[in-house]
């Protein structure tokens, strides 16, 4: 009986009030080896399917990199010149924006959790500098955030996790709200959206960067269903997420560093938590809708 | 009695490696359908030394299992300790059942951990886990056997008593 009670109080210690992080990071560092004795076939696999490939295979993976990486700098001189240009811009406008996002590749253990939570394990931790609430994407969009951090390890929830939500915005219109997890691996929905809105299926969201967690511009989810019924206030939308959240292997690490040293920087980062709470959100407001035809006309010419 | 550190190594390694198979990975679709190695292999070791393997054995593999799998502390924690308490009460009689009396009565129990998973991810979640859910009771039901000679065997390799 004792033991109930004790379970019942760290349930909702856990739950309620999040005291109990520094005891589950302690916990999950004492059973790492667990995890690594888990993950070891499929990284020796991995290694051994390496070390014994071909040459003519590893010659033609080669070939195929460079022709990727030969294409992918094209790609980025274009994109140098527009984020120069859209500098410049906002210099007019007088508003700043953070760029210079530094990255840190990391690898996804290959471990199952509670197949009803939506979360993955990485190999890389405090050591490296991960801390808690990191972004996570991999090569195409947004993963999730990083939600416990051990000196090796860290756990990421994913964006499709029923507790998760995150602030997008319509790439097309700027158009603003919240996409929230529905605990399936390749749904989201929109539930904050009136019928009325202007949003299509094919929509692109993009993160907006309101909450401050995630940089804004990075891309999270198509829309693929809308259901309005004229008697309901808000529709019905599912988006499906643009990352490879069952696929992916390498996933991205990001620290937004922030370009411009000015004042004003900081405090376009928190527009909530500010004194003055009305002037910032209305900046970050504006900032919003303005940030997205720049972004459109870099990807318009890709697609 | 316990063989001292001896008999707790045997048990700690087999729960260790029950866990071991909760972890790995497995397809995407059969992930729901994996069995509750842990729940197994803690009701083998109460019904077998009652008096070594109890209710705090049960916590602290649960708080583990809980760290592990990432829910919430205490969700397995609880439900082992309860699955713990019964099996104690009841070992007398699960001992001299034959297979397939004992696979039901580990059911039940499976059945009582799973209600306490699914009550506390309701509460804390809002979700309620689809049906497959019950696979894993089923599954481990029909496992027991298999995982109780073993484990019968390991015992008495080990002469735990």
């Amino acid at each position: 009986m004792v033991a109930v009670i004790l379970s019942l109080t760290l349930l909702l210690l856990d739950h309620r009030f999040h005291h109990l992080q520094q005891l589950r990071s302690a916990l999950t560092f004492v059973t790492y080896p667990l995890h690594y004795l888990a993950d070891l076939p499929f990284t020796a696999s991995r290694w051994f399917s390496e070390t014994t490939s071909s040459r003519e295979r590893l010659l033609e993976s080669n070939r195929e990199l460079r022709t990727e990486n030969l294409r992918l700098r094209a790609d980025l001189q274009k994109y140098q010149s527009l984020e120069a240009e859209n500098m410049r811009l906002r210099d007019l406008l007088d508003s700043s924006f953070k760029v210079g996002d530094r990255v840190l590749v990391a690898e996804l253990s290959s471990v199952d959790l509670d197949p009803y939570k939506q979360q993955v394990i990485i190999n890389k931790g405090a050591i490296s500098g991960v801390f808690e609430g990191q972004p996570v994407l991999d090569a195409n969009a947004v993963m999730g955030q990083v939600t416990n951090v051990t000196p090796l390890t860290s756990t990421v929830l994913l964006i499709t996790d029923t507790s998760h939500a995150l602030p997008v915005q319509v790439l097309r219109n700027g158009l603003r709200t919240i996409a929230l997890g529905t605990g399936r691996i390749d749904a989201l929905k929109l539930p904050y959206l009136p019928t009325n809105s202007d949003i299509r299926e094919g929509d692109m969201l993009v993160t907006s960067g309101l909450g401050g967690k995630f940089p804004p511009g990075y891309p999270v989810a198509t829309v693929n269903r809308i259901d309005r019924s004229p008697d309901a206030p808000f529709s019905n939308i599912i988006a499906q997420p643009s990352a490879h959240l069952d696929r992916s292997r390498e996933v991205l690490l990001v620290w937004t560093v922030p370009s411009q040293p000015a004042g004003d920087g900081v405090a376009d980062d928190l527009p909530g938590d500010t004194a003055a709470g009305d002037g910032s959100a209305d900046a970050a407001g504006a900032a919003g809708p303005a940030a997205a035809p720049p972004t459109a006309t870099g990807a318009e010419p890709g697609a | 009695m316990s063989a001292g550190g001896h008999g707790r190594a045997v048990i700690v390694v087999t729960l260790c490696v029950a866990m071991l198979l909760v972890i790995l990975p497995m397809p995407e679709w059969a992930r729901p359908f994996r069995p509750p190695w842990v729940t197994l292999v803690l009701v083998y070791w109460v019904i077998a030394l009652p008096h070594c393997v109890g209710v705090a054995s049960g916590f602290a593999a649960g708080i583990v299992l809980d760290v592990l799998t990432g829910t919430l502390l205490g969700q397995h924690a609880l439900g082992l300790s309860v699955v713990a308490f019964i099996a104690i009460q009841l070992h007398q009689r699960i001992r001299v059942f034959p297979f397939w009396q004992q696979s039901l009565g580990i059911l039940a129990l499976l059945i009582v951990e799973h209600l306490f998973g699914l009550w506390i991810t309701g509460a804390t979640r809002g979700i309620a886990p689809p049906l497959e859910y019950w696979a894993g009771p089923l599954l481990g039901a029909l496992l027991w056997p298999w995982v109780f000679v073993t484990l019968r065997k390991t015992r008495r390799h080990f002469k735990v008593s």
